[in-house]
């Protein structure tokens, strides 16, 4: 049996006796192994039933459980309580927060309702303006290649949360909603030519972005968003010298 | 009170098709989710999407007739052929469509899609993006939905249909952002809210999978079918039962046992690690049971070492990902510890071709319905073709449905504020209960009885055992009551929620499996290890009884028509 403390950032803005942020501690006992997201779970059933955190796949394919554990972005399904630096004390506490820099709703749920309208308003679908073949579009294994990073994306808001560009300037896209941008004009498939450029060609897309990379960091998926975003700019660029995205 | 045309209870593939089929028809739609839609469950298929294209090399003699025939010898004939007919035929198209919509399947060199060797198929017919497919067509349909601006509800706990002189006008939904119970009224309501993987303690399944939308329709008097079926995939993690793709081996990857020996070959000589899923998870806790696990430890290996690590990374480096992360074995390096664990539910919510339920206005697709396609056994690569072929004709029919009633009268205002009120009703005795019971152990232990009771291997004493076990715990489950009865995100509220339909849709599958005196797919039974065709060719349907412990059972004939049942051999 192994002991280990969970510090969890509460805050219910609703309560009105008590709607300011505070820390609370709970011990969780376990066996074998703990990833945070199960001692979240030990918590709410055998503590504490109004904790509040959001839970899909338990397995880091749905971007669900983004949190900010021990200083650092992670996916609580994804992360072994023994891979933490806390792990290592005798008597160990785990820090567990929500995403900073976002509106929260209740706990460790932030509201991603701006995530989501940035999300859409890139138009994030393919654009296809030729009739479609009877069978597939072809597409090289070589073009297939440039969507293999950007399309491993969770949308999990790790990055959106970290970027210093989103704190400073609230309508800024953020990283996850040009990587995806990146994805479809990236796409030899795509021919959206004009019609998303507006979204991001300006000083609240691609521009906004100073290659801070805390993005890079922040993303549990290893996905490299400024990256993408660099090839927008090359990409705007080009657009206007030469008329052509890709 | 809200209202939209056709209400879509589920964001995963299912649901997301059905909606957009619906709204491409001119239809005013919404989709309500538990979650936002992206990360719903149908993300975690990892394979891929069977279609006869005939892309593959091997594959160039295949055809839709080829992949009926192999579904319906893999479901061992339980399966409605005309159903697996429509569904391969569809299938074809459905994949170019999502291939039109931006789905990034992997490629051949001339730039078509690549197709891989999946159980139970006679071709290399499994279509795919590297191991993510689900989270690839997921996404992609996510990205329709939004461009087809289907009104998208998330973060919405649907509970209870609106039922009105036996037509289903609506639901009711806890809203977990805003709190308090909302009416969506609506001509039409469709569920797509996946299986029920988490009535078992050893599932592959999201944590959400929990068979709410079964529940909510077996409660409004709509049968259940063929609940006894539930499929346990030969390769989930030994200490999460997270899932590693059958791709794995469709790869080539070999299942080892504690003598080092690639142990299918006594169980299905000719198909080896590629039989059906039933026959292979047999074979891998047989192997288990006698001894033969590794170090004598209850799990056996999925080994990928002799793939190399190049094709490890471009095809399967999804669960690579994984097994590191939660086994801590990089399969480039190690076998793999591997164990049968619950991944399937071939039941589910009786539905015709078209999706539609006995109650008018009452639709069900993907997971959460039984067709059947899938029969008593799915073949991988089914799943997300079903999601997706019958999402769409489930929006096609809505429409036609809404169209031809006659009676264009809107939905009834207190029907449905009288849902809303049953539900704030019911909440209100949870939140007064002198609770003597704990909601989240019984979960645990219904969890557990099942594993223990109807899994790989079942027979009569076990289950009977198990049987009286699911109803004393649900007896217990009428003491349990709320701690907290905030309004925001209250989880404790929906766990609570989720316990009773979990339970009785446990005990479907329960008394479905006791009652069916044979073994078929993946319904195996110690006592009876024969199909018996003249006694059991035939569906099971559990009814609801109100007030009763357990469902009334009813049975109703399989449709023929295309192939002869006989002996599956592989």
């Amino acid at each position: 049996m192994a002991e280990i403390t969970f510090r969890v950032k509460r805050q219910d803005p609703q309560d009105k006796k008590n709607p300011e942020a505070h820390w609370e501690d709970y011990k969780i006992t376990y066996e074998g192994n703990l990833t945070v997201l199960e001692g979240l779970f030990y918590i709410q059933e055998k503590y504490d039933g109004s904790l509040a955190f959001r839970y899909c796949c338990r397995a880091s394919v749905c971007g669900s459980c983004a949190m900010y554990i021990d200083g650092a972005y992670r996916l609580a399904c994804q992360t072994n309580v023994k891979h933490l630096d806390s792990a290592g004390s005798p008597d160990p506490v785990v820090t567990v927060a929500p995403m900073p820099h976002l509106p929260l709703v209740k706990d460790l749920v932030c509201d991603m309702t701006d995530f989501f309208a940035k999300y859409e308003y890139i138009m994030p679908w393919l654009i296809r303006k030729s009739p479609d073949p009877e069978k597939e579009l072809l597409q090289s294994p070589k073009d297939r290649k440039k969507l293999d990073m950007p399309i491993d994306c969770i949308l999990c808001g790790c990055c959106y949360s970290s970027c210093p560009s989103v704190w400073g300037e609230e309508n800024y896209l953020g990283p996850a909603a040009l990587l995806k941008a990146y994805r479809f004009e990236v796409d030899s498939r795509d021919e959206a030519r004009k019609d998303r450029l507006s979204r991001w060609d300006n000083e609240r897309g691609v521009y906004r972005c100073h290659t801070i990379m805390n993005c890079v960091e922040a993303c549990p998926k290893e996905l490299v968003p400024t990256e993408g975003i660099q090839w927008l700019k090359r990409a705007a660029i080009r657009r206007r010298l030469f008329g052509r995205l890709k | 009170m809200i209202h939209h045309d056709v209400i879509v209870v589920g964001g995963g593939l299912a649901g997301l098709r059905a909606a957009i089929e619906a709204k491409r028809a001119g239809l005013d739609v919404a989709v309500l989710s538990q979650v936002h839609p992206g990360r719903s469950h149908s993300g975690a298929a990892q394979g891929g999407i069977n279609a006869a294209l005939g892309n593959h090399p091997e594959g160039r003699d295949d055809s839709w007739e080829k992949h009926a025939f192999d579904t319906t010898k893999g479901g061992d004939f339980l399966g409605d052929q005309d159903a697996i007919v429509q569904m391969t035929k569809d299938a074809i198209e459905v994949i170019y469509e999502m291939d039109h919509w931006g789905c990034p399947f992997s490629r051949y060199e001339d730039g078509r899609i690549t197709q891989r060797p999946f159980g139970g198929a006679g071709f290399p017919r499994c279509c795919y993006g590297a191991d993510k497919t689900g989270h690839y067509l997921l996404h992609t349909l996510v990205e329709q939905a939004y461009k087809h601006q289907v009104k998208l509800y998330v973060e919405q706990y649907v509970c209870k249909l609106i039922v009105h002189e036996g037509i289903c006008q609506g639901v009711v939904a806890y809203d977990m952002i805003r709190g308090g119970f909302e009416a969506f009224s609506g001509g039409a309501v469709i569920i797509a809210t996946g299986g029920a993987g988490r009535i078992y303690a050893n599932s592959t399944n999201a944590l959400i999978n929990t068979g709410g939308g079964m529940a909510m329709a077996y409660h409004a008097g709509v049968p259940l079918k063929d609940m006894e079926f539930i499929q346990f995939h030969p390769t989930g993690l030994y200490s999460t039962n997270i899932l590693m793709t059958e791709a794995a081996r469709g790869e080539g990857g070999y299942l080892v046992n504690g003598l080092g020996e690639r142990y299918m070959e006594k169980y299905a000589p000719k198909f080896m690690e590629l039989a059906p899923r039933d026959i292979v998870a047999r074979a891998g806790q047989t192997e288990i049971n006698e001894g033969r696990g590794i170090n004598g430890q209850p799990y056996v290996y999925l080994d990928l070492r002799h793939l190399g690590a190049e094709k490890i990374l471009e095809r399967l480096p999804g669960i690579r990902d994984l097994a590191i992360h939660f086994e801590g074995v990089d399969p480039i390096e190690e076998p793999i510890p591997v164990v049968p664990s619950q991944h399937y539910t071939m039941g589910g919510i009786d539905t015709n071709v078209d999706g539609a339920t006995i109650m008018p206005g009452l639709y069900a697709a993907g997971e959460c319905a039984c067709v059947s396609v899938h029969g008593a056994n799915r073949l991988g690569g089914n799943s997300l073709l079903e999601t997706i072929v019958f999402g769409r004709r489930a929006g096609a029919d809505v429409f036609r449905y809404l169209e031809s009633r006659p009676d264009k009268r809107p939905p009834n205002a207190r029907a449905a504020f009288a849902a809303v009120q049953a539900m704030e009703d019911k909440v209100e005795a949870l939140a007064r209960a002198e609770a003597t019971e704990n909601a989240y152990a019984l979960r645990t232990e219904m969890a557990l009885v099942t594993k223990e009771h109807f899994g790989v291997f079942r027979d009569e004493a076990g289950m009977k055992a198990g049987l009286d076990k699911l109803l004393s715990i649900k007896e217990r489950s009428a003491k349990v009551g709320l701690r907290y009865t905030g309004n925001v995100f209250n989880l404790d509220l929906i766990r609570t929620l989720d316990l009773e339909g979990m339970i009785d849709v446990a005990l479907c599958m329960a008394m479905g499996a006791l009652n069916r005196t044979e073994s078929r797919g993946a319904h195996y039974r110690t006592d009876y290890t024969k199909r018996d065709d003249a006694n059991w060719l035939k569906h099971t349907l559990a009814y609801y009884r109100p007030g009763e412990a357990g469902p009334r059972l009813d049975y109703k004939p399989v449709t023929l028509g295309y192939f002869e049942p006989e002996e599956r051999k592989y």
